[in-house]
């Protein structure tokens, strides 16, 4: 059966009685999470669905993590509307937590266990039998590449393997949505890699992911939408194609001067480009034509020591909407 | 377990309120979204399904067969070199004491004591572990086994525990001689009732201090105190007023009364029912100030 056609299947028996159409997995509408006086979530609306990466994408303190706890069902929502499923989260918290998987931000695995037993007494809290949680627990492990450690202890694994090993044990009920709060947050390049990889391939089976992340190229990698936030808020919304080509031209140029600040280059090159944006290290030229753009620069009698031409990224667009890099 | 209403139980005064304020009510939502979104009907505040707590006995019972060894001393051992040095070595002195051999005196006492101490101690730091360090309380919040299979899960976990050091101890005493009437198979039973009333109030007490030097302190002065003048070692008659009723208030002094009952085949110093009852109000707080410390921690 298509991975597609399960979820569907999904879809109708978490809405039931008959309903038809492509229903949103998850609804929000005007969700707030306070914290006492603290808004942490101001009053976002989103809608995931069915099949799709859904990414939540922005800096620390941006409230994804709290977001995400309110959709796993372990945070009450300060107000606003929630759906998970069809299913109310404050009511039916429970039959929604036996649909999902949840990598949380920080690991939350059982260091004394060993690789194989974390994940098969996890499947134990979904009620899974015995014999089929071992079955589960192999295949999950061969498929985040920790099969040879199965036996082994967690607390001496590397970063990248308790991250996978974590969303190994998402995987382990089967869920309809996975939830990943920084799935890759602290990893080296190459373990990053492996875990976009896992990532891609439970996308391309139709798996509906919901994600948050720091990192532009992983955004753009595994998401076919988004939502920018920014102190609690949605700033943008889109595919990341799309909000690359509404927030930003198609080219980038970067420039560094030996002598100066970017801000006092930034008066000299006025009018190059669409817009510049001086950053304490280097200057941003937005442009459609990067190439020309420097030819400009170089007319104007200005020598960078260094230049670069490239294509405009994620992080462009939320310098753009927020005045801030993401990464500091 | 709890009198809190379960986090998938009921709805907050804000969400009320905003379901008041008109168009984003849930029922609005609901009927935008297929009317399909009414509740199932809020379970109440009560136990858990049996598969949920089995689920999480499990686990603990994985991890104790990795740590088994390092209870083994101060479980099984410790215990009965207490009934050798203070039974057999202090007993040859003292003699009788209300009508019975030290030795026989003394062996509900020190039963009492390792049910006391293994349920304090093993409600302290293992907790605090599962909240801070593991933080494996979380991972487990976010299945659809809630607070109520999370304590009483642990709470059978540690019955279990007690009852298999007891159940030791009491083959070891019957060797010597300690067990004066057949009513000692009852100890067991005591012991989880007094389980029950430690463990519950220490695992709240757990959840929420922030700081293990807490611990330190429960330890000197709750769990030290209770174990030398709970009437243990010698009746708590022999203290003076203020301190013999400080010492009654102890829920170790309760086991002890009922356990030398049974195994001395004497009525205890209160009914059976109200020492049953003073321990059962311990047992009974703990676990309702346990279900909301865990609820405030993993559901906030
Ligand atoms: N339990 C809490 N109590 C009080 N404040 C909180 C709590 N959890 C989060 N906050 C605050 O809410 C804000 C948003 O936090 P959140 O963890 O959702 O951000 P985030 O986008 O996940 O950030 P990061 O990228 O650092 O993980 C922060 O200012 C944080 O201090
Ligand atoms: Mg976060």
């Amino acid at each position: 059966m298509p991975a597609k056609t399960l979820c569907e299947i999904v879809v109708a028996v978490g809405y039931g009685r008959g309903v038809v159409g492509e229903q949103p997995l998850i609804y929000a509408e005007g969700l707030v999470k306070r914290f006492g006086d603290f808004v942490a979530v101001d009053g976002i609306d989103f809608q995931v669905r069915a099949g799709e990466a859904f990414g939540f994408l922005g800096p620390n303190g941006a409230g994804k993590s709290s977001t995400m706890r309110m959709i796993g069902c372990v945070s009450r929502p300060s107000g606003g509307v929630l759906r998970i499923l069809g299913m109310d989260p404050v009511r039916q918290g429970a039959q929604i937590r036996a649909r999902l998987g949840v990598c949380p931000q920080l690991d939350t695995l059982d260091q004394d266990l060993t690789v194989r037993e974390n994940l098969i007494t996890y499947a134990r809290f979904f009620g899974i039998p015995r014999r089929e949680a071992r079955r589960r627990a192999d295949a999950l492990l061969e498929f985040v590449r920790l099969a040879d450690r199965a036996g082994g202890k967690v607390e001496p694994l590397s970063g990248g393997m308790k991250r996978r090993l974590s969303i190994a044990r998402a995987l382990v009920n089967e869920p309809d949505i996975v939830l990943l709060d920084e799935p890759t947050t602290g990893l080296d390049p190459q373990a990053r890699h492996l875990v976009w990889e896992r990532l891609f391939q439970l996308k391309r089976q139709g798996t509906t992911l919901v994600l948050t992340t720091h990192y532009m190229d992983e955004a753009e990698q595994l998401c076919d939408r988004l939502v920018v936030m920014d102190g609690g808020r949605i700033v943008a919304e889109g595919s990341p194609r799309s909000l690359i080509e509404t927030y930003c031209p198609a080219e980038v140029l970067e420039l560094r001067f030996a002598d100066g600040t970017p801000g006092e280059y930034a008066d000299k090159l006025a009018g190059v480009g669409e817009r510049l944006d001086p950053l304490p290290d280097r200057l941003l030229v937005y442009t459609d034509d990067g190439d020309e753009a420097l030819a400009e620069v170089h007319r104007r009698g200005l020598i960078p020591s260094a230049t670069l031409v490239r294509r405009a990224t994620l992080e462009d667009v939320f310098l753009h909407l927020t005045g801030r890099t993401l990464v500091e | 377990m709890g009198a809190r209403p379960r986090d998938d139980e009921g709805v907050s005064p804000v969400r009320r309120q905003e379901a008041a304020a008109g168009d984003r009510s849930p029922a609005a939502v609901s009927a935008r979204y297929g009317g399909a979104v009414t509740a199932t009907g809020a379970r109440g505040a009560g136990a858990a399904p049996a598969r949920q707590t089995l689920a999480v006995l499990e686990r603990q019972l994985v991890l104790f067969r990795r740590v088994w060894r390092g209870s083994v001393f101060s479980s099984l051992i410790l215990p009965v070199l207490f009934l050798l040095s203070m039974g057999i070595g202090v007993g040859g002195y003292v003699g009788e004491l209300e009508g019975a051999p030290y030795l026989q005196w003394i062996v509900p006492g020190l039963l009492s004591m390792t049910a006391f101490e293994i349920a304090l101690v093993e409600s302290t730091y293992p907790v605090m572990s599962d909240f801070k360090w593991t933080r494996a309380y979380f991972a487990i919040s976010a299945t659809p086994v809630g607070v109520a299979g999370i304590l009483q899960g642990w709470l059978l976990y540690l019955v279990l525990r007690v009852v298999l050091a007891v159940a030791v101890f009491l083959v070891v005493a019957a060797g010597f001689g300690g067990l004066a009437s057949p009513w000692a198979v009852v100890a067991p039973l005591v012991c989880t009732v007094l389980t029950l009333a430690v463990a519950a109030p220490v695992t709240a007490f757990a959840a929420v201090v922030d700081s293990d030097s807490y611990f330190a302190l429960l330890f000197r002065f709750a769990m030290v105190p209770s174990s030398l003048f709970g009437g243990v070692f010698f009746p708590v008659e022999r203290l003076p007023a203020a301190a013999q009723a400080a010492a009654q208030a102890t829920p170790l002094w309760h086991a002890v009364e009922l356990n030398r009952a049974a195994t001395l085949g004497i009525p205890p110093a209160w009914p059976v029912a109200a020492h049953l009852a003073y321990l059962a109000v311990w047992g009974g707080v703990g676990c309702v100030l346990a279900a909301v410390a865990f609820r405030r921690r993993l559901y906030r």
